[in-house]
């Protein structure tokens, strides 16, 4: 097969490449079939649930057949809304019609006589009622496995009444080589055309196994000129059509030289063909299988993959349908491993009869290929728009880092782990995970009276939602409020790095008249310590290995507080500094300061602190607490 | 996803339920049938069923067994102490129950052996054996059809030549003046109309539940009244997202005998946990030929391969896997049958099939990493039970999954032959086993 990188396929389209519509579509009359027939060249259905795969694949298998027209119409969408969808034609793109209403769809496209049904087994049944009557559907793919067996049956009753046909339920569909490909019928472009389904052979073919029809249609077209038509009816016990329909009208296509036919055990369905030979309804040549010999192996009963394989007596064995299809005339193998040699045999007969003319290969369009196999295979690169190097949901399991989510737990490495896992790329050491913990639980809240957790209220109590009114209360955070985190660890390892005595320090910001940040308390003071700063000191002295700004900062302390006694290491300036001092002791020094840079510690108060606004949204959303206005008398007007 | 088999005791229950709403008030069933499982505390029961003590009772085992009576596994006329003492005394051990007796009641085949872990008690009707009947409802291509034999009872002979038939076309229901007129002509005019009437009512429930076939033999038909003693149902799977609230709390049991070994029991939870199929059955765990195979119709068709060449006795077991399942679930399903495989040698060594059809959309290569990371583990064992494996396979990048397994072969030493899509799928089936039979 040949092949052309389509760089438009990345999703993103290249200039020129911009949507059009479908080729004209004129609303015509559904064309008159042929007897037999189904599908043919200008055969248009609707999608039924929303299939963007089945979709594309049937836009590429009509482009590989040489059909003008999609033989997608448009898709239903039943809980989506009216719009449309963008899928590839070749290398162009086309716009697809989605509608919510399969009724307003066959209004606006009378021409469309096929339904794919892709709705669940719940809904299936219901939504193929509805396509039977409309008058222009004649023929109903039902995909689902698992419609109740009453309900199929009612659908098949009705679609008999109607002249009407279903494929399956449980079923992938069915494909007209060259013509028309139910859904996801053939598996891979390049399959289709290995399989030579692009273009019409002289084979018709029915099973009831889906799964099984690539290797069926593979097989046919390694022993012969390739399928004509293939119908897989489904794996129900009471399929919406049966083996003999589908041979049938094959019988009545002129170009259908041959039939080839794969059944299973259980049900009767095999026994209909065995009377359709017997009373000469069939009289093309039919090689036909029927598997599942080997349950007379079986003890017990098995239920095969599919709900209708299952023996009820001894009629419904396999050995037994093989034998009657004998009897009657079928070409049947002594085994599925014959079955091959069988159909090329009777193939070359037909051929040496003068029944069929082999035709030559037509030439096989350059069909673009899928971006996502391309990509696999190693075909074509792109610089990718976007990087990441601490987290991963692409495997079986989310990653933190390298690290799967299962460990995380497993190693119980709490908030602090993950934390340590998401910012630092690196799992800290206990005492450090137990630090940033630490760090949260003292930054969680202030009270409402400070300026994040006022707004928040503010915000809440005007009726907004639970992010508006975080947001208001997090963007209070900054140089002023909550910032003295970032500002002292800055500010003094600055100092510190500099080689700068405390008390050198003290005097340089005094001179340029800059408070030092992390210092200084509005009602806590040397005689009223803060519990929370004790706390923090008292744990990053015991336990890092380097506390030298932290130490440094208490030196400091002793000279301010000389000065006043309330300008003391505040929590604030305590857990931005212990926090660089946990830092510096785990990574080098340069990556620590990189990590300040960027603000790291601005993030871990930002963090902290959201569990108190929200506390407060929560809070006064509870207690159901109106509109705020500020009262008159304090504030002081004062426009003269 | 298919016409399942359900307990005597759970049929019966849904009768008793809900025959009165389907009848107008007109039929009812007493609802006196009590499941008895291995956790039923017996002695519990009186309390919530004070005519356990004041009638005379049935037992019977309830796992889908046919023949009881010819069994002697039916405790007819008994008191509740008895019936305890009967259940304790079957439970205990296991035993061989027969399908096929003769005319002296000597058992003609060899059984199922297995062991009795679920009853159904009731109670137990006093009649005139004259008046059984049988009656079955069985689902068809287009319908139904009602089955009616003014004979029943375990001696009612054949049915399917006898019984008289009513065919029901889908999405109609059968008047009482029909049946009367189409089954009851040699049932006793008095009792026509009642029966008439019990019958198209269970008809409507039959189908409204989605039961796919209902056979009650006997049925004990007098002049007042319509008593269902032995019921056996199966019930349309698909359907529980319609019938099941009316199914009540209801399981779908395996066939008396068919327990899971343990590792069958593994890949049915394995199966149960992810969407895609993991199946295995074993067979003979002393075969030589073990498969694994892609694909429900393909693991169907490598099997009757085995068969269809005469290796039948060979053959160890059946599964499939598809639906696309990941890396561990097929190294965890490889490396359950590898371990069977590995357990007694074989003076011919052992075959493994890894078989498959064309896949759809299946990454053959992402799948077969599994299982040759099981293969790798099993290395060692497989070169000392001498075990060839042969490969077919194909579909979405299906080069690269072969050049992996012949890779393989290499590595471990083993031998490995690998087939794409161009050998016909079962071709390694007959190579493997070539000049052996």
């Amino acid at each position: 097969m040949s092949v052309t990188q389509d760089p438009a396929r990345k999703g993103v389209p290249e200039p020129g490449t911009a949507p059009v519509s479908a080729p004209a579509l004129e609303p015509s009359p559904i064309s008159e079939k042929a007897p037999g027939e189904l599908f043919d060249k200008t055969t248009q259905a609707f999608i039924y649930n929303n299939q963007v795969n089945a979709t594309q694949r049937m836009l590429d298998f009509d482009y590989a057949s040489g059909r003008d027209m999609p033989s997608v119409a448009a898709i239903i969408n039943p809980t989506g809304s009216d719009g449309l969808s963008k899928f590839f034609f070749g290398t162009k793109e086309i716009l697809i019609p989605v509608y919510r209403s399969l009724q307003k769809a066959a209004d606006e496209h009378p021409n469309v006589d096929v339904m794919i049904n892709f709705a669940s087994f719940r809904s299936a049944a219901a939504s193929t009622d509805e396509a039977l009557d409309i008058p222009q559907i004649r023929t109903v793919a039902v995909i689902a496995e698992g419609v109740p067996e009453r309900r199929t049956k009612m659908l098949t009753a009705k679609a008999k009444r109607l002249g009407k046909v279903i494929i399956g339920p449980a079923t992938v569909g069915g494909i007209k080589a060259g013509c028309f490909k139910i859904g996801n019928t053939g598996g891979t472009l390049e399959n289709i055309v290995e399989s030579k389904l692009h273009r019409p052979g002289s084979v018709g073919f029915v099973s009831k196994s889906g799964g099984l029809s690539n290797e069926q249609y593979f097989t046919i077209a390694m022993n012969t000129d390739g399928l004509f038509e293939g119908i897989a009816i489904g794996g129900d016990a009471y399929p919406g059509s049966t083996l003999l329909e589908h041979l049938l009208r094959f019988e009545q296509i002129p170009e259908v030289k041959m039939l080839v036919c794969l059944g299973e055990l259980g049900g009767s369905g095999e026994y209909d063909v065995v009377r359709a030979l017997e009373d000469g309804r069939i009289s093309k040549p039919l090689v036909m299988w029927v598997t599942g010999t080997c349950s007379k192996a079986f003890k017990t009963e098995v239920q095969f993959g599919h709900a209708g394989a299952k023996v009820g007596s001894e009629a419904e064995t396999a050995d037994a349908k093989n034998a009657a299809l004998r009897r009657a005339g079928a070409i049947v193998p002594q085994s599925y491993d014959d079955y091959g040699d069988l159909i090329k045999k009777t193939y070359q007969q037909l051929v040496d009869q003068g029944v069929i003319d082999p035709k030559p290969e037509p030439d096989v369009p350059v069909i673009p290929m899928d971006y996502a196999k391309a990509v696999k295979e190693g075909a074509i690169r792109k610089p990718a728009s976007f990087i990441t190097t601490i987290s991963d949901d692409r495997g079986e399991e989310l990653t933190y880092g390298t690290m799967p989510i299962s460990e995380v737990f497993e190693r119980d490495l709490g908030v602090g782990g993950v934390l340590s896992l998401l910012w630092f790329k690196r799992l800290l050491p206990q005492y450090a995970l137990k630090f940033i913990e630490m760090t949260i639980m003292v930054t969680a809240d202030h009270g409402p009276a400070v300026s994040g957790a006022h707004n928040t209220i503010v915000a809440t109590r005007a009726g907004k939602d639970l992010v508006s009114s975080v947001v208001s209360g997090m963007l209070t955070i900054g140089p002023r409020f909550g910032g003295a985190v970032d500002g002292a660890a800055q500010m003094f390892s600055d100092a510190f790095d500099r080689g700068l005595t405390p008390q050198q320090f003290v005097d340089e910001m005094k001179r340029k008249g800059v408070n030092i940040q992390g210092i200084g308390h509005r009602v806590k003071s040397i005689n009223n310590p803060d519990m929370r700063v004790k706390i923090i000191s008292a744990y990053a002295l015991e336990h890092f290995t380097k506390s030298d700004l932290l130490r440094y900062a208490l030196e400091v302390e002793q000279i301010t507080t000389s000065k006043r006694n309330n300008l003391i290491l505040n929590v604030d300036g305590c857990i931005g500094i212990a926090f660089a001092d946990m830092l510096r002791s785990e990574m080098p020094k340069d990556e620590a300061d990189m990590y300040i840079k960027l603000g790291a510690l601005n993030g871990l108060f930002v963090l902290g602190r959201s569990i108190g606004l929200m506390a407060h949204h929560l809070d006064q959303k509870r207690l159901k607490q109106g509109l705020y206005r500020h009262p008159w008398d304090d504030i002081a007007y004062m426009l003269n | 996803m298919a016409q399942k088999p359900i307990r005597e005791a759970d049929g019966m229950r849904m009768i008793a339920r809900w025959l009165g709403e389907y009848s107008g008030g007109q039929h009812t069933v007493p609802d006196k049938f009590i499941s008895v499982t291995p956790e039923t505390e017996l002695d519990a029961l009186p309390a919530r069923h004070e005519w356990l003590l004041e009638q005379k009772l049935v037992v019977k085992p309830d796992q889908l067994i046919k023949r009881r009576g010819k069994n002697d596994l039916v405790l007819v006329d008994a008191s509740f102490e008895q019936a305890k003492r009967w259940i304790a005394d079957k439970a205990k051990a296991p035993l061989t129950i027969y399908g096929q007796f003769d005319e002296q009641g000597k058992p003609l085949d060899e059984g199922t052996f297995g062991r009795l872990t679920h009853f159904l008690i009731e109670p137990c009707c006093t009649h005139d054996p004259a008046d059984e009947r049988y009656l079955a409802m069985v689902a068809t291509s287009d319908g139904d059809e009602i089955l009616f034999l003014h004979e029943g009872g375990v001696d009612v002979g054949d049915v399917e030549a006898r019984a008289l038939r009513l065919p029901v076309p889908i999405g109609t229901l059968p008047t009482a003046e029909q049946i009367e007129a189409e089954l009851l002509t040699r049932v006793p005019a008095d009792r026509r109309a009642h029966l008439a009437g019990f019958i198209e009512s269970l008809f409507k429930l039959y189908a409204d539940l989605n039961f796919t076939f209902l056979e009650i033999n006997p049925i004990v038909v007098t002049k007042d009244a319509v008593i269902p003693l032995d019921l056996a149902a199966k019930l349309d799977s698909a359907a529980t997202f319609e019938s099941g609230k009316r199914w009540g709390d209801i399981d779908f049991p395996t066939p008396f005998g068919q327990v899971a070994s343990k590792e069958e029991a593994f890949i049915e939870n394995l199966d149960a946990k992810t969407g895609a199929s993991l199946k295995l059955t074993v067979l003979n765990p002393e075969g030589r030929i073990w498969t694994m195979v892609a694909g429900g119709g393909a693991s169907v068709i490598f099997a009757d391969t085995i068969t269809d060449l005469g290796f039948m006795e060979d053959l160890a077991n059946y599964g499939e896997y598809s639906g696309d399942p990941n890396e561990e679930f097929t190294y965890l399903y490889a490396r359950t049958i590898l371990d069977l495989m590995t357990r007694t040698k074989h003076p011919k060594g052992k075959v493994l099939l890894i078989g498959g059809g064309i896949a759809n959309f299946t990454d053959v290569a992402n799948t077969f990493k599994g299982i040759i990371r099981a293969l790798r583990e099993y290395k060692i064992a497989l070169q000392d039970h001498r075990v060839r494996i042969y490969v077919r396979r194909g579909g979405p990048n299906y080069r690269e999954g072969l050049r992996m397994m012949r890779e393989l072969g290499k590595e471990l030493n083993v031998p490995i032959e690998v087939y794409g899509p161009e050998t016909h799928m079962t071709r390694i089936v007959s190579m493997a086993l070539k000049g052996e039979n």
